[in-house]
């Protein structure tokens, strides 16, 4: 791949900057002031093209179904990008936001209070930048709260099925993280969870529906096991929009939760970011909140005075353009159109299952929420989940998620959303049964796909044994 | 099939030991181990003089798609590391009882052998699936 | 407003075909006493009428001349950067996990981690994180795990969010955070050596300061070497990277950071662009993703996403951090205007520098007092009597003066932390003296 460098030529480069008169006032001594720094030497049209070659290289939303599983690849509105190109809020600064800012911070309150109408929590925090960001600031609140109780509880306990953020984030919190199994149906295993709950144990964390596209049967049972022995539930709310407007969390017994405004709420992947993991909190939780919390007198302003929060977890108040854009899209929905999003994205899940099931193993075979898992048991000649899906990117479908959950071997979890429509659906099924027979009938095909992508399969092993992360003349 | 050498004692977590002489060992993973993981890019080693117990995490082998923890067969002192594995880590794909071997151990409690597995009841505990 | 391609009739088909007689059948697995709740939110707008309604909430944000820095900067975003981000192909993709299909994306994080690396002059640098404040911690966090002591030590002209920040990711582990103190603008060197010992994982200074003031890492870098500590050195205004001697040839082992500057509009703060780079002896303990070059099974150049085992989705509890999700599309940004701009950004630092000092000489010699006489970047400190009401006044003319910092540093009363960048045209600076004549 050709990267910017390969384009730079001296003398290449001219990129204007407005004059300035009085340049020669320089009061920085010269030891202070670097010599040897070289970027790139190129011109305006060779970043267009170079930029532009590259984006032809990618594969998003845009190009065709993306069923990544546990992301919510949903179609991202084009007017929420309008938006947040306006310079009214493009060009606010935050320090100012009190004074020249009252109608950025009307609409985040605005936002706080749909968020918490849609999940039933009491309060909302804006400012976690994603999930992860939002679950750390989930288990800091824990643990904060059981510190101010006065109670030593130093255990979560997370199911065997969870994304990785979520004993990460315990980790760095300082608890013991314990792993509770599910059971054959892809429920929490309730035994194995009155085992290992006693007072030692801050809160459960769980994804509603699960990670394996299930809603836990035994949810409200779960959650009463916890409370019983004062500890409280989290929802880790990456999976929403399986449910939202058809179940709020805080019905199933949810103390705390995170949303991720760049899946449900639509707001686009960044290719790795920009998302937002705003946080949401029953009552009593509410002190512990991140600060600052906008509330509204006869101006909106920024509250700091509290002395529970655990602090400040982001610079200034959060990923402000993610959440215009999100506010934007629930503003267009309405309840429900939300609602309608969670049917359809299911019934879109279901239907695909229902393609798949006699053709994949299914571990899971029952009703599913808006994903579902399929693995690679009994394919022909031994063909694994990651050719099948390599060969996906040659039927020009980007792959699904796959070796996750770790709990089913060879895992792919297919997640299509609610933005495709039946006939994309019925392709992918197409597609997939095409791969089987090719798996039965020339195996070494599907070895070596994928085959019409700008790359062929890539040496990640060089990559790991011999790290080149830079570029360099 | 992979490759279990007679003269070695195992852990059912896929280490080996061979005990030399005078009470020390020499320690690695198995063939059936760096089939599982694949290629491996990089080992963390243990850092030589420390004294570990038997079953106690001692060293990590990374590869492409997974970590995994290396530990201890029987307790005692590390005394010397494989620094070739820095440089080389896939040694332990290619020769994992040979040239990829971790580290040495001054063994501490000999009875403590006796708990290990042998190559046939290795090659049970593999064939059963673990 | 909906997005749903599927009629009424494709659902009825594929229920049907599901075997099931109505789409409720599919949520069977929720409790009926908590299924399908009363959600109010306002009514669905169209298209049109959200926009309307969005640009009405916009109308109440004011737009002046801002002259406001403490850790976002207004500089001027080039046409191409919106044009060539707003490709769809880029921002409405994933993480590239799939790296046959995300060459475009990779290759911009490597060209990316390339360009940090020239502008820190450190080794390894990574494909971000979520702003200045959360790199911060994490390089702290880094620091602790790599030496193995936990007693954090950091300047107080360190931006205030970076610190509180810092100190509630380190509540959440356990360690120990002093502040040292500052002097005439900078931080004390001398009581940094009182307070320095051999359990100090790392020390911590950012530069420009808080204040705007040059600081002297290579003094606080060699303290902290001499026992065995990390240095880390951070900035808010990653312009200034340009200028100044970069933080690996001052002896820094960390370089961490906000990188808005290059590329990214204030946005009423976020999103943002962390950045974080090390020297190479870090690079199994550095979070986030790291994008490396390899070869494809035809021999060619490619781009894949590389020591991931040290990532959440495969070490789990024991990842160097949690983080997944970060943010891509400020540093394919950032990436662009640094392609663009190039050398030339050498020249846009020069200006920032000459125009604050220009605009802090104009107001000296109204009679402000400039509070710190060290070298400053493009931002510096002024004592205004009645700060807050001429602040104010200001305001209802269409400037911004600064912001009020006495709520971080209670002695700085009357004292406003003023930011200049090339958004400011000397005509600006020349009608807001005028202005300050008159009030």
């Amino acid at each position: 791949m050709q990267t910017i460098f390969s384009f730079h030529k001296k003398g290449k480069n001219k990129y204007s900057i407005p004059a300035c008169d009085p340049i020669q006032v320089d009061e920085i001594p010269q030891s202070m002031l670097r010599d040897d720094l070289t970027l790139v030497d190129v011109s305006e049209v060779d970043v267009v093209r170079h930029y532009r070659k590259l984006s032809s290289l990618n594969f998003g939303v845009d190009n065709g179904m993306y069923p990544l599983g546990s992301c919510t690849m949903k179609y991202n509105p084009k007017i929420n990008d309008v938006v947040a190109m306006l310079p009214q809020f493009a060009m606010q600064h935050p320090a100012t936001i009190e004074e020249t800012g009252q109608g950025a911070l009307h609409m985040m309150y605005q936002l706080q209070q749909i968020l918490c109408q849609i999940t039933g929590m009491h309060y909302f925090s804006l400012s976690p930048a994603a999930g992860a960001h939002g679950e750390l600031t989930s288990v800091m609140i824990i643990k904060k709260y059981f510190e101010t109780k006065g109670e030593k509880r130093n255990i979560l306990l997370i199911p065997d099925s969870a994304h990785g953020t979520n004993p990460a984030s315990v980790a760095m919190c300082g608890f013991e993280v314990k792993e509770i199994p599910s059971d054959s149906d892809g429920d929490v295993d309730l035994t194995k969870l009155e085992d290992a709950l006693n007072e030692h144990v801050a809160a459960m964390m769980l994804t509603s529906p699960n990670t394996l596209g299930l809603f836990d049967r035994n949810i409200l049972k779960i959650a009463e096991m916890l409370h019983s022995k004062g500890a409280l539930f989290y929802c880790d709310g990456a999976n929403l929009n399986a449910v939202v407007g058809k179940v709020r969390p805080v019905d199933m017994g949810f103390d705390i939760m995170h949303v991720n405004l760049h899946k449900t709420f639509s707001t686009p992947h960044g290719g790795g970011g920009p998302g937002a993991g705003p946080i949401g909190v029953v009552g009593k939780l509410a002190p512990f909140l991140p600060v600052p919390i906008i509330e509204k007198a006869d101006r909106y302003y920024l509250q700091y005075n509290r002395p529970l929060s655990i602090g400040r977890i982001h610079s200034f108040f959060g990923n402000f353009m993610v959440m215009l854009r999100a506010y934007t899209y629930i503003m267009m929905l309405g309840s429900d159109g939300l609602r309608s999003v969670a049917e359809h994205a299911v019934c879109n899940a279901n239907y695909l299952r229902t393609k798949l099931r006699n053709h994949f193993q299914v571990p899971y075979n029952r009703i599913c929420m808006h994903e579902f898992v399929i693995n690679d048991e009994g394919l022909p000649n031994g063909i694994t989940t990651n050719e099948v899906a390599k060969r996906l990117l040659d039927y020009g479908f980007h792959a699904p998620t796959v070796y996750f959950p770790l709990i089913v071997h060879g895992a792919m979890m297919i997640e299509p959303t609610e933005t495709e429509h039946r006939d994309t659906l019925d392709a992918f099924a197409d597609a997939m049964l095409t791969i089987k027979k090719e798996a039965a009938e020339d195996p070494a095909l599907l070895k070596k796909a994928p085959v019409t992508t700008p790359v062929r399969k890539v040496d990640a092993v060089l990559a790991a044994r011999k790290p080149v992360l830079k570029w360099d003349d | 099939m992979s490759n279990i050498p007679e003269n070695l004692k195992y852990t059912k977590t896929h280490e080996w030991i061979d005990v030399q002489d005078t009470y020390a060992g020499v320690c690695g993973i198995t063939d059936h181990a760096q089939e599982m993981l694949t290629d491996i890019v990089f080992v963390e080693l243990p850092e030589v003089g420390i004294e570990v117990k038997a079953g106690e995490q001692v060293a990590v082998v990374e590869s492409v798609k997974a970590v995994s923890d290396v530990y201890a067969p029987i307790s005692g002192r590390i005394t010397e590391v494989n620094k070739l594995l820095e440089d080389k880590p896939e040694l332990l794909n290619s020769d994992p009882y040979g040239e990829g071997w971790i580290y040495k151990i001054d063994i501490k409690d000999k009875y403590e052998l006796d708990e290990l597995m042998d190559a046939a009841a290795y090659a049970e505990h593999v064939a059963q699936g673990e | 407003m909906s997005f749903l391609p599927n009629s009424d009739d494709d659902i009825l088909e594929m229920c049907s075909e599901i075997g099931v007689s109505s789409i409720e059948d599919l949520f069977c697995d929720i409790p009926a006493s908590i299924k399908n709740p009363t959600i109010q939110l306002p009514q669905a707008l169209s298209e049109q009428e959200a926009l309307t309604h969005i640009l009405h909430i916009g109308n109440a944000n004011e737009q002046l001349c801002s002259l406001v820095g403490a850790g976002i900067y207004n500089h001027y975003v080039p046409a191409v950067v919106d044009h060539l981000v707003s490709r769809s192909e880029f921002y409405t993709a994933y993480t590239p996990y799939q790296p046959e299909v995300s060459q475009g994306t990779l290759t911009a994080i490597f060209e990316f981690q390339t360009f940090i690396c020239r502008l820190t002059g450190m080794d390894i640098a990574n494909a971000s994180m979520y702003d200045g404040a959360t790199a911060l911690a994490e390089a702290v966090l880094m620091a602790i795990r790599s030496t193995g002591k936990n007693r954090v030590l950091c300047s107080a002209t360190v931006h205030p969010h970076y610190r509180d920040v810092l100190s509630a990711y380190l509540w959440a582990s356990d360690a120990q955070l002093a502040i040292v103190p500052y002097k005439q603008g900078l931080t004390d060197y001398e009581q940094l050596s009182h307070m320095i010992d051999d359990n100090v994982a790392c020390v911590i200074v950012q530069s420009p300061n808080y204040f705007g003031a040059i600081e002297d890492v290579a003094s606080i870098a060699d303290s902290a070497h001499n026992h065995g500590a990390v240095c880390i050195a951070t900035f808010t205004e990653a312009l200034s990277l340009a200028l100044l001697k970069s933080p690996g040839s001052l002896g820094a082992d960390i370089a961490c950071g906000e990188g808005q500057s290059f590329g990214n509009y204030p946005a009423c703060g976020g999103p943002l662009l962390g950045i974080l780079a090390c020297r190479s002896k870090f690079m199994r303990t550095i979070p986030g993703r790291l994008v490396g070059k390899t070869v494809d099974e035809e021999g060619r150049d490619a781009f894949v996403m590389t020591l991931q085992t040290r990532e959440q989705h495969i070490r789990r509890q024991r990842a160097t951090s949690n983080i997944c999700t970060n943010e891509g599309l400020c540093a394919l940004r950032a990436t662009i205007y640094l392609s663009l701009v190039g050398n030339k950004l050498i020249e846009l630092a020069r200006i920032n520098h000459a125009l604050a000092s220009y605009c802090c000489n104009r107001l000296v010699a109204l009679g402000y007092e400039r509070v710190f006489t060290v070298p400053f970047f493009n931002e510096f400190v002024i004592r205004v009597n009645n700060a807050k009401e001429i602040r104010n006044r200001l305001l209802d003319n269409g400037y911004a003066l600064g912001i009020s910092i006495d709520t971080y540093y209670p002695e700085l009363n009357d004292c406003l932390l003023l930011g200049v960048t090339e958004s400011v045209s000397t005509n600006d600076i020349d009608n807001l003296v005028e202005l300050l004549q008159t009030i």
